[in-house]
């Protein structure tokens, strides 16, 4: 990377690279540096942030105690943090096999297919596409017509945004596995779908657990899509998830600016909880990916 | 040996020669081949010509209704995606339709946002969201490429990996927590630093005036929505653009060194220009983002429902709206926010075709 | 430039019965002609080679035996190729069922990932369900078959791709050995292997030619010359000349061929 530039070994009486050029290269240096510094910097500060003024909220009771009622004191995040697990549980059991699925159609089954093209195409559109238009079409599909929000809404909800990142990963994980192999597979006399299950899927199998890693970091901080689905509940929702289900990134919202000093401590708390889970979750799913190549 | 696997060959030619052997066990077959392999397995080792050739086994392909079950199921998942646009699409479309039919055209051009007496205009909140995406290109597509040139061309090799992944992690920062820091770390220190003095400057002056003055300096507003934003978008833009300039090849980077070249002549004429289409394409998927983001928004834009002339001051953005008025709406507002969802998902659906179409002309060789 | 094959296995069984008859074979890329008006016999326990330069088609020939270019819409065998008789081009055959009967070794070592017992057990699986200790006996049979059961008998357990790769050729050999098949077929089994490596799958081909019907491409003439009874050499998508390994290499009856096994082209 370090190539040797001109500039750096300029001698006396070598004058073909101008001081204006020179310039432009050292101020382009300089600057990419410090934007780059900028960046990383702003990332230690939100963690720096998150830690101090999270750190204090955080006690047994925080993971113990339900969330405090207006003007009580004390409480904790308990019902939250269950809710949220189970809500995302909810989701990634929901877009797993059809995420696996449809990118396992995609890399194995559609060679020169128009249709897989489209596929592919809208797949990747719906993986940047805003979150709170799910949330909004799950509440026209599900929450309206049951009558009444409910944690099946909000799991399906992060369902949904997690299927389009896990059909783009295990597509291009499967890509990564080469062709002899699956050769070599159907050479004993397996159907496809028996080379596929037993032998591309397990070549590319840390590849596609990242990829469903990544989806449950990418749903586990979701905050918009819950809003209209599974709302949020001060008390233990009910066990078969109708109604409100306690979560933790809406309980942030609710809490961060509410005027009670417990709330916003707890809301703190809450975020140190989600954003360490949530990084730790990240650089766990790219350390598999490296350590597999 | 034994003669038996001679008949059986013989049977085997037979019922080939009629082409339904395949279908076709029979038990004696069966019966002489695992005699057959178990002489195999025992003198295996001593190979010779003695050895029987293995005698034919029908053998039927295994796991039919499974490898039936597994395709049809891999092509319903993958349809699966497509009928969950459609479904996103149709679902806005039907449940704004009651607000588009009430209010026509006045619905995108009017500036009224009033729950007392039904009436809903989506301008200032489509103002709002382009600009704050806007601001949110022009501040964070300057540092990412910045950021994705360090990483291509300055960045030592043991350095790259650490860097390259904290500003990945950026990415998955959830957007709650960037409304956090924004809220309660950003615009406190904005307020102070930045628009209390701006609006001792800019009192009285034309246009700039207008543009910068807030009228309360509390540090919301649609500027330091976009400045979020910006910071939001540019993990996205910058791995992309990263990867891009990665896939250029050496040779041609090597050229433009050996003709003399400083590192800023090749990045600008070399590397930019070559992955110039894709790197519009991430832009595009940047200002996707940003479009469409909502919790961080909400958190900093001061959610006025006026359009105000300056940056500086309060406004609101499409996502935000309905993040702050969803749940406590009824009747034709709850369909007003669908509509505005709907205007959202065609926006956001545009762009992100134009810069998934720029990403891929270069991604596909 | 090449030496004539001095001591030859070529005891050439005149009588031996035909396994594969390949019929007037045509074979399309596309719109693309690879293979031109193929005829060829493969001899019951003999090794045919096919030899020619790189791009000649004799991989494609090679991947029609067991339809393995059927994995591929695009590509397109015309023609007959019949397995003792059968028409294994016509439209009833269980492609599977075929790939099980005529077995293939690739060019790449290509351990699957799973365990060395586990790869062996692969394809008698597929289509048995033996008991444990007939399925023990039948795994290692195959890798005592394939000269490899006394270096991975203590970790039979361990995955397939942590050997060495000439060691991962023969497992491959042993697997498809285990599956019991009546003709192999080997894709430049030795191009990516060290010479002792080499020399061992020689040795072994030797061994196997007994029991099986083989079909091998090599791009390395001596390989030909010592390993197989006959030989075909191809050119530009068709067999120039088939005969006996001997009559190729030491008195062909085609210039082209002369010249290609001289080394004057290729």
């Amino acid at each position: 990377m370090s190539e040797p530039t001109p500039t750096s070994n300029a001698k006396p009486g070598w004058s073909r690279v101008r001081p204006a050029r020179r310039f432009a290269d050292r101020l382009m240096k300089v600057t990419t540096t410090l934007f780059t510094g900028l960046a990383v910097f702003v990332l230690f500060w939100i963690l720096g942030m998150l830690i101090v003024k999270g750190i204090g909220g955080l006690s047994v009771a925080t993971f113990t105690a339900t969330m405090p009622g207006p003007g009580s004191q004390g409480g904790g995040l308990a019902n939250a943090i269950v809710g949220s697990l189970l809500l995302t549980f909810i989701g990634i059991a929901i877009a797993t096999p059809i995420g696996v699925l449809a990118g396992t159609f995609l890399a194995e089954y559609s060679r020169g297919s128009k249709v897989a093209e489209v596929i592919r195409f809208i797949n990747d559109i719906l993986l940047s596409a805003p979150s709170i238009l799910i949330g909004l079409f799950v509440y026209v599909v599900m929450v309206m017509p049951m009558g009444g929000y409910s944690g099946w809404a909000g799991g399906v909800a992060l369902g949904i945004i997690a299927i389009p990142v896990i059909v783009r990963t295990t597509e291009d994980m499967l890509r990564l596995v080469p062709n002899h192999l699956r050769e070599a597979g159907s050479a004993m006399g397996a159907p496809l779908s028996v080379v596929i299950t037993s032998v591309t899927w397990r070549a590319a199998k840390a590849g596609m657990v990242t990829g469903i890693l990544l989806a449950l970091a990418r749903v586990a901080g979701e905050t918009a899509p819950l809003l209209f689905t599974a709302l949020n509940n001060t008390f233990w929702f009910r066990p078969d998830l109708t109604g409100g289900v306690s979560n933790l990134p809406v309980t942030i919202y609710q809490f961060a600016s509410a005027p009670y000093e417990n709330w916003q401590q707890l809301a703190w708390a809450g975020s140190l909880i989600i954003t360490l889970s949530i990084l730790l979750l990240s650089v766990a799913a790219r350390s598999l990916v490296h350590r597999d190549k | 040996m034994s003669k038996a696997p001679e008949a059986a060959q013989k049977a085997l030619d037979g019922a080939f020669a009629g082409g339904e052997a395949l279908a076709a066990p029979s038990a004696n077959l069966a019966t002489e081949r695992d005699r057959n392999a178990e002489t195999t397995m025992v003198d295996m080792s001593t190979s010779s010509a003695e050895t029987q050739r293995a005698t034919y086994v029908p053998r039927a392909t295994p796991k039919k209704g499974f490898d039936f079950f597994f395709r049809h199921a891999s092509r319903a998942s993958a349809w699966f995606v497509l009928v969950l646009l459609a479904g996103i699409m149709l679902s806005m479309i039907v449940g704004g339709w009651p607000a588009f039919r009430e209010m026509g055209i006045g619905f995108l051009t009017s500036s009224v946002w009033d729950t007392q007496n039904d009436q809903y205009g989506a301008w200032p909140a489509i103002v709002g969201t382009l600009i704050t995406a806007l601001i949110a290109l022009v501040i964070g597509v300057p540092l990412s490429l910045g950021i994705a040139i360090f990483l291509t061309q300055l960045a030592p090799p043991w350095f790259k990996r650490p860097v390259s992944t904290a500003i990945e992690l950026l990415a998955a920062v959830p957007s709650i927590i960037y409304g956090m820091w924004g809220l309660f770390v950003f615009v406190p220190l904005f307020a102070k630093y930045v628009q209390q003095p701006v609006n001792s400057i800019v009192e009285g002056m034309p246009i700039v005036g207008t543009l910068f003055k807030s009228a309360s300096p509390s540090g919301l507003g649609i500027l330091t929505a976009g400045f979020i934003l910006a910071f939001m978008i540019i993990p996205f833009i910058a791995s992309i653009t990263r990867d891009m300039i990665d896939q250029i090849p050496t040779v041609l980077r090597e050229s433009a060194y050996g003709i003399g070249a400083t590192t800023w002549e090749v990045v600008n004429h070399v590397l930019i220009p070559q992955a110039g289409v894709a790197i519009i394409g991430a832009v595009m998927l940047g200002l996707g983002r940003a479009l469409g983001e909502t919790m961080a928004v909400t958190f900093v834009v001061g959610n006025a429902n006026r359009l105000s002339a300056s940056l500086l001051d309060p406004g609101s953005t499409i996502a935000s709206r309905i993040a702050n008025e969803f749940n406590e709406a009824i009747g034709l507002q709850l369909h007003a926010l669908i509509a505005l969802g709907c205007i959202l998902f065609f926006v956001t659906f545009v762009v992100l075709v134009i810069a998934r179409l720029l990403v891929a002309r270069v991604k596909r060789y | 430039m090449l030496t004539p094959p001095s001591s030859s296995p070529q005891v050439v069984n005149e009588n031996a019965p035909v396994r594969i008859a390949v019929k007037n074979l045509d074979f399309f890329y596309g719109e693309n002609k690879a293979l031109k008006n193929i005829n060829l016999d493969f001899k019951d326990r003999h090794i045919t080679a096919l030899i020619g330069p790189s791009g000649c088609g004799k991989s494609t020939l090679l991947r029609i035996f067991n339809r393995i270019c059927s994995l591929y819409p695009e590509q397109r065998a015309v023609g007959e190729i019949l397995l003792d008789g059968y028409n294994i081009l016509g439209p009833n055959v269980d492609v599977n069922e075929l790939r099980s009967r005529v077995g293939m070794v690739f060019q790449k070592p290509t351990p699957f990932p799973m365990s060395i017992y586990d790869n062996v057990a692969f394809g008698i699986r597929l289509y048995e369900k033996p008991a444990k200790s007939e399925l023990d006996g039948r795994v290692e049979a195959a890798l005592r078959r394939a000269a490899l059961w006394d270096e991975v008998k203590d970790k039979l357990k361990s995955s397939g791709m942590g050997l060495s790769g000439g060691q991962q050729q023969r497992l491959c050999i042993a697997r498809t050995i285990a599956q019991q098949p009546e003709v192999i077929l080997f894709d430049e089994p030795t191009s990516a292997l060290d010479p002792i490596s080499t020399g061992k799958i020689e040795d072994l081909l030797e061994e196997m030619r007994h029991d099986f019907t083989i079909a091998i491409v090599t791009h390395n003439m001596q390989q030909a010359a010592r390993i197989s009874q006959y030989t075909a050499f191809m050119y530009l998508g068709e067999v120039i000349e088939f005969a006996s390994t001997n009559t190729i290499f030491l008195a062909p009856e085609k210039e082209q061929t002369l010249d290609y096994v001289t080394g004057r082209f290729g």
